[in-house]
């Protein structure tokens, strides 16, 4: 059965990328456009990873993150953390919540995609 | 006699001769000292009624010399100090203080006082048996033999320690006539013990065999447990007399000439202690046995026991072991005695008092000796008055105690200054006083109310009749016998209020000074003594001159010469003058006048000698400035923590700036990498796969175009508000009709607001002045607030209208829309960079951020406002105005 990824950002032209990108390589893809929609969007489609983007309206990537961690039911759920902000203490806080990843913008598609599938694999 | 007088000179004379006769040997035999008449007679009348108890009294000695590293500490400290006796000691550790010196000195004069009297008493005894026995009085009846006796010992005193003036205070012939007499005392006790024992008695079996079968002796065999506590006082009280009598200070510490000396008096002064006391018991025992049934002294039994055999030679033997011990305690004693108030007492007093002229006088070692003879007369004046006040009450020992329990307070001062810097002067003053007042009140007056000379109503019923005042019985601690009472009660205060005060008061510099150098005498050994706290000038002449006169002119050479050499100079005559060598000559001064003295002394050279009005005007002025200095050092000390306190919130906004320029340059980031992530994800996809079907590709090269746009928009506009914000924008001021503007603005966004269907209409008045301005800027911010205001409208029934006001000072342009509306919070924050609009509904808004805040900056560079009025849900009006020429 195929991997479920969920991809969360507010800028629909990276989603569109991202959802195509994953796609391709043969995952079930859903969307969500910001905080909120995200989390409903986990408990109905039930991913396996979580693309998140961090700089969001309604309720930021930092706090998705935070909420799904708290929650045991979502424990085995992956979270890649996808952000335009590169500096060391972004990082160093999104790993503090408890993603699994961290990817900085721009990323490269085939690096995205090998990890993707390692964390999946693994 | 003689042979006392010829073994002191023979002493004088090998020391003068730079052989010491003082050997180990000698020295611990000179300790012996401490065994007195009290000894010789006092131990034997304490043995018939307390047995064994007498012990304690050298028991707490030896045990004492346990502790030699106390002793060695206090001998190197006097040493380094040239300390010359208790009193300098004491009075040298609290900053050399007088007043603690005299102090000292004053309790060891009264404490002792008892003591002398004891010997008195002993000698006057001894001679009426010796003489009693014949039946015979030589002395005519209005002279008391007593008096004779003290007379006779001062004199011997004058004439045997205060021959000449001894700079070091240190009598090596007299150190070695006191051990001659140490060895004649214990020869003759010895004699008179095995004399008794093995001649009168069959031997200390046989002794000891009658006494147990005789009934109410037996006891005397048996230790009491009952009396574990006076055991324990009185061995306390030995145990510190050892070293505070003023007469064992001044041969243990004072005497010693080298301190590996004390390794053989560890052992071998308890051996003599052994040796005087085994003959004590059986001595006792003897006496009781003898005179059964007769009217007897036991304080005598040394002598009425050979008497009573007619062995009259042997008893001369005792009187002269008894009257050596005597004599060698009363001479040191009161050599000792005399030092200290001659120069902890007398000679500041007369140095300070102007009256004789005694800082002036050429040749002072005649006065100096003076004072002392004077003062051994009065010592033992003292001696004899307490004798007939108080002597008659009490047996030998107990007067002895008396004084061992006075010379205790100086243990919590001497000790707490050799081991605890914290104590300080106020403290050990307190202390003293107030143990010694405890002594006074519990001890010395109730042994004269014994004796009748004061009314017995403070000892038997309390101070004004309160009971817990009861003299020998403070505060209803009965139970004690009255030494133990006496010692327990003085030293809780003693080492209470020395302890207290010092804790509450602070020590001033010298003081501070010296507790460092007697606590840590070992730590300092060879490093140079600290001479910073001297401050002030002197001549060389007046103080080699003083040096000539105390010291006398060979030896201050001497001393001069040698001290010169210790600093690298082959004269002494090219000494510098400075701090370290007053140091010097104030040390050599102590060793001949004590500290205290030599520090007034000293004073009196290094500084101006009498103070006019005029100086003391000066002084007072000197004063006034200092406080007026230190009241502007107290001001420039406010304005630097006024400065300090601004530098602090300079530098607070400076990080607060630094962290804004942070935040901005990864904002700025952040929206520069947004638009390249989906250029750069779509372009390797599409580069990648080139299968991708038609549709696709197209939406995607579309979106790469559209954000390619973007981000040169962004771009753009970043250099444009760094410009902006920089000052570095360029700027073309002309005359400029806003009219105008507006309308081209509307013009070319028409198509923009017919794409998404929203009404655009203007209301521009007819009349609209000229206003000075950068025209393109300008048009900028029109187009600005009109793709602002379609962008936020609803398509369809959005509507947009442009206002144009002529106000009086200035042009007002308004852009009115019905979109959502802000809130309040909105208002203010859309105008900061990168702060879009966030009420979006559905789709986030496609701009820069930047629009707004470069608008707000164009507009305010000409003199005019950018603002926003709205609510939620009543749309927005965003109003800017430009100012009109200031001309007429």
């Amino acid at each position: 059965m195929a991997k479920k990824i969920l991809i969360v950002d507010d800028e629909p032209n990276i989603v569109i990328s991202l959802e195509f990108l994953m796609k391709k390589e043969g995952f079930e893809v859903a969307v969500a456009g910001d905080g909120e929609e995200a989390l409903a969007k986990v408990a109905t489609f039930g991913p396996d990873l979580m693309l998140l983007d961090v700089m969001m309206p309604k309720k930021s990537g930092f706090e998705v993150c935070e909420a799904l961690r708290a929650d045991p039911a979502r424990a085995g759920l992956l979270i890649v953390m996808l952000t335009a902000k590169g500096r060391d203490t972004e990082v160093a806080k999104g790993i503090a919540l408890g993603a699994d990843a961290y990817v900085t913008k721009p990323f490269s598609t085939k690096e995205l995609v090998a990890k993707v599938k390692e964390m999946l694999a693994a | 006699m003689g042979l006392l007088f010829a073994v002191a000179r023979f002493g004088d004379a090998r020391a003068d001769a730079g052989r010491s006769i003082i050997t180990a040997n000698v020295y611990a035999l000179s300790l012996a000292v401490y065994c007195t008449s009290w000894t010789f007679y006092g131990s034997v009348g304490r043995a018939t009624s307390g047995g064994l108890s007498f012990l304690t009294i050298y028991i707490g000695p030896t045990l004492m010399l346990l502790f030699a590293g106390v002793i060695v500490k206090m001998i190197r400290i006097a040493k380094t100090q040239r300390l010359t006796s208790i009193a300098d000691f004491i009075a040298a550790r609290y900053g050399k203080s007088q007043l603690l010196a005299g102090l000292v000195t004053v309790i060891a004069v009264i404490g002792v006082v008892p003591y002398i009297a004891l010997q008195l008493k002993a000698v006057a005894a001894s001679l009426d048996v010796l003489l009693g026995g014949q039946g015979t009085n030589f002395l005519p009846a209005m002279f008391d033999s007593t008096l004779v006796i003290a007379a006779l010992l001062a004199l011997f005193t004058i004439l045997f320690g205060t021959r000449h003036l001894d700079a070091t205070e240190r009598h090596e012939g007299m150190v070695a006539a006191v051990a001659f007499e140490s060895v004649v005392k214990l020869i003759a006790f010895v004699a008179v013990g095995l004399f008794v024992t093995y001649g009168m008695f069959g031997g200390f079996a046989e002794l000891f065999q009658r006494t147990a079968a005789t009934p109410g002796l037996e006891r005397l065999l048996q230790l009491d447990s009952a009396k574990a506590g006076t055991w324990a006082a009185l061995i306390l009280l030995s145990g510190l007399a050892i070293i505070f009598l003023p007469r064992q200070f001044q041969i243990i510490v004072v005497e010693n000439v080298d301190e590996s000396h004390l390794r053989r008096a560890v052992w071998l002064f308890p051996l003599y202690l052994v040796l005087i006391n085994i003959f004590v018991l059986p001595l006792a025992l003897g006496g009781l046995l003898h005179f059964q049934g007769q009217p007897f002294n036991p304080d005598t039994f040394v002598l009425t026991l050979p008497l009573a055999r007619g062995a009259e030679t042997l008893a001369l033997l005792v009187f002269i072991g008894g009257l050596s011990a005597a004599t060698g305690m009363v001479i040191v004693e009161t050599i000792a005695l005399s030092t200290m108030i001659c120069n902890d007492l007398v000679m500041p007093w007369l140095l300070r008092s102007r009256r004789f002229g005694v800082a002036e006088r050429e040749d002072l070692s005649g006065l100096l000796l003076g004072i002392r003879r004077v003062a051994i007369v009065a010592i033992l004046l003292l001696g004899y008055i307490y004798f007939r006040a108080a002597g008659e009450a009490y047996a030998l020992v107990g007067i002895g105690l008396i004084s061992f329990a006075a010379v205790a307070q100086f243990a919590p001062a001497m000790f707490g200054g050799m081991y605890w810097k914290q104590g300080t002067r106020a403290g050990a003053v307190a202390g003293l006083l107030g143990g010694f007042a405890v002594w006074l009140y519990t001890l010395l007056l109730p042994s004269f109310a014994k004796s009748g000379w004061i009314d017995k109503g403070f000892v038997e019923h309390g101070l004004f009749g309160i009971g817990a005042l009861k003299a020998q019985a403070l505060f209803g601690l009965a139970g004690l016998d009255e030494i133990s009472h006496s010692l327990w009660w003085s030293l809780f205060v003693n080492i209470g209020l020395y302890v207290g005060v010092s804790l509450w008061s602070r020590p001033d510099a010298v003081e501070a000074g010296q507790a460092e150098r007697f606590v840590d005498v070992f730590k300092h050994a060879g490093r140079g003594t600290d001479a910073r706290l001297w401050r002030g000038t002197a001549s060389a002449e007046e103080l080699v001159g003083l040096l000539d006169r105390f010291l006398g002119r060979p030896r201050a050479r001497q001393q001069l010469a040698n001290y010169a050499a210790g600093r690298g100079l082959d004269d002494w005559r090219s000494l510098p003058v400075d701090a370290e060598f007053v140091r010097f000559a104030e040390t050599q001064l102590s060793g001949a006048i004590g500290s205290a003295s030599a520090r007034v002394m000293v004073a009196s050279v290094a500084k101006e000698e009498d103070l006019g009005l005029d100086e003391v005007l000066d002084i007072l002025d000197e004063a006034t400035q200092v406080r007026a200095y230190s009241r502007e050092l107290e001001a420039k000390q406010h304005e630097l923590e006024a400065a300090t306190a601004e530098l602090r919130e300079a530098n607070e906004r400076l990080r607060e700036l630094d962290r804004m320029k942070d935040d901005f340059i990864s904002t700025v980031t952040h929206e520069l990498r947004t638009p390249l992530t989906s250029i750069r994800a779509l372009s390797e996809m599409l580069h990648e796969d080139p299968e991708i079907d038609i549709d696709d590709r197209t939406r995607f090269l579309g979106i790469i175009v559209n954000e390619a746009e973007r981000l040169t928009r962004l771009i753009n506009q970043i250099l444009d508000m760094a410009k902006l914000e920089s000052g570095r924008a360029e700027w073309t001021t002309s005359e400029v009709d806003v009219a105008a503007i507006v309308r081209e603005a509307m013009d070319s966004l028409g198509q923009l607001f017919r794409d998404k269907n929203v009404a655009l209409e203007g209301e521009i008045a007819d009349s609209v002045p000229v206003v000075l301005a950068d025209r393109d800027r300008l048009t900028q911010v029109m187009i600005n607030l009109l793709s602002n205001a379609v962008k936020f409208v609803p398509g369809g029934s959005g509507r947009v209208k442009v206002r144009v006001v002529a106000g009086e000072r200035a042009v007002r342009v308004e852009v009115i829309d019905n979109g959502p509306g802000l809130t309040p919070e909105e208002c203010v924050v859309i105008f900061e960079k990168f702060r879009q609009g966030g009420n979006t509904m559905t789709d986030k808004p496609q701009g820069t951020g930047l629009g707004l805040p470069i608008s707000r900056q164009i507009v305010e560079y000409f003199g005019g406002n950018l603002w926003v009025e709205s609510s939620p849900g009543a749309g927005a009006t965003f109003v800017f105005t430009v100012p009109l020429p200031a001309h007429e």
